[in-house]
């Protein structure tokens, strides 16, 4: 093994030795020293998690948190240097790992605070000008395509996810209701929003994320819920800044 | 669903969408505003590695912001500075009210 895998292992595993022949500034073994700056990791690591997810944490307890983040962290080290991308494959962890696996709300909730960092961190897009739909004529209002702006994010689950991430960030919010939500991360300025999808609103913006036409978005919608409302919903969308254009397929 | 019916209903949706769209948007719009926030209560939420919510280790910081009603920003009321001279919020970065390095 090479130096260099023996010290990443070593230092992600408090139960390795440390990397013999490490020196400290003296010429001595590094020793103690090592495991300072393995603990330093750990740490910075463990506390990246639960910036990322303090939903997540205060729902199982710091105590057990800090237990899977340790596990996490030598499942999954860090890709990318950017601390704030650190935690990316957390809710499929979350999903596999068997003490929490009666909490099956768990990994959802993750993915929900997951979207909001990582809408964040999306790029600008300038909202597409409303005028645009009034200028479409009605017959061609089917046909038109919308795009998404690059900060929203659609989450779909079988769990009350809005109502659950509410409950344990805002005061006072209401209990989380017994049954499923979607969620569109939204980003209107500069921090991101979970907004709870009206029925149908999920295979709609699915149908819209995949390129389809506002008029086969619609069928998408209705399909899963007949008194789905559009009107409602692009209202969000318009208000949220969520829609980044809107063309015509030239097409009949 | 037939296509004129629902032709129809997506023109009406649309169209209720915008109405409701032009009475509430422009209300509801934030700036970042330098210069306005109290130490340790300007805003941000960009996550692990990056936070910066919080950060401002002066009253008034001027490179510090926080979001405010559009239109506000240069317009509320702060107290002058200790030499006298009125202190404005800014939409731009302020060289004042830097911490002492």
């Amino acid at each position: 093994m090479s130096r260099q895998s023996e010290f990443r292992r070593a230092i992600l595993d408090p139960a390795r030795p440390v990397p013999p022949d490490l020196l400290d500034g003296r010429n001595g073994s590094a020793g103690w020293r090592f495991s300072v700056y393995r603990n330093n990791v750990t740490l910075s690591l463990t506390e990246a998690l639960e910036q990322t997810f303090p939903v997540i944490r205060k729902l199982i307890g710091p105590q057990a948190f800090a237990t899977v983040a340790g596990a996490y962290l030598r499942a999954h080290p860090p890709t990318s240097p950017v601390l704030s991308r650190y935690g990316a494959e957390f809710p499929d962890y979350l999903a596999r790992f068997k003490p929490l696996a009666q909490l099956g709300y768990l990994p959802d909730t993750a993915r929900l605070e997951r979207a909001l960092v990582d809408s964040y961190h999306a790029a600008d897009a300038t909202p597409v000008d409303p005028a645009i739909f009034a200028r479409t004529a009605p017959e061609d209002l089917p046909r038109l395509h919308l795009r998404l702006a690059p900060a929203a994010r659609l989450l779909c689950s079988p769990w009350p996810i809005h109502g659950i991430w509410r409950f344990n960030t805002e005061e006072g919010a209401p209990q989380p209701p017994h049954h499923a939500q979607d969620v569109l991360v939204t980003r209107p300025e500069y921090d991101p929003l979970p907004r709870l999808l009206p029925p149908g609103g999920a295979a709609f913006l699915a149908a819209i994320a995949a390129d389809a036409p506002l008029g086969t978005a619609m069928d998408r919608a209705t399909e899963t819920s007949p008194d789905f409302d559009l009107s409602t919903l692009l209202g969000l969308l318009l208000q949220d800044n969520a829609i980044a254009d809107a063309t015509l397929d030239m097409a009949p | 669903m037939s296509n004129t019916i629902k032709t129809m209903a997506i023109a009406t949706a649309v169209t209720a969408a915008i109405a409701g769209h032009a009475t509430t948007a422009t209300a509801q719009e934030k700036v970042k505003c330098f210069g306005v926030s109290l130490a340790g209560q300007n805003d941000c939420k960009a996550g692990a590695g990056t936070t910066c919510a919080g950060t401002s280790t002066v009253d008034y910081q001027g490179n510090a912001w926080t979001l405010v009603d559009k239109g506000t920003c240069t317009t509320m009321e702060l107290p002058e500075m200790a030499n006298g001279t009125p202190r404005m919020g800014s939409l731009e970065e302020l060289d004042r009210d830097l911490p002492q390095s």
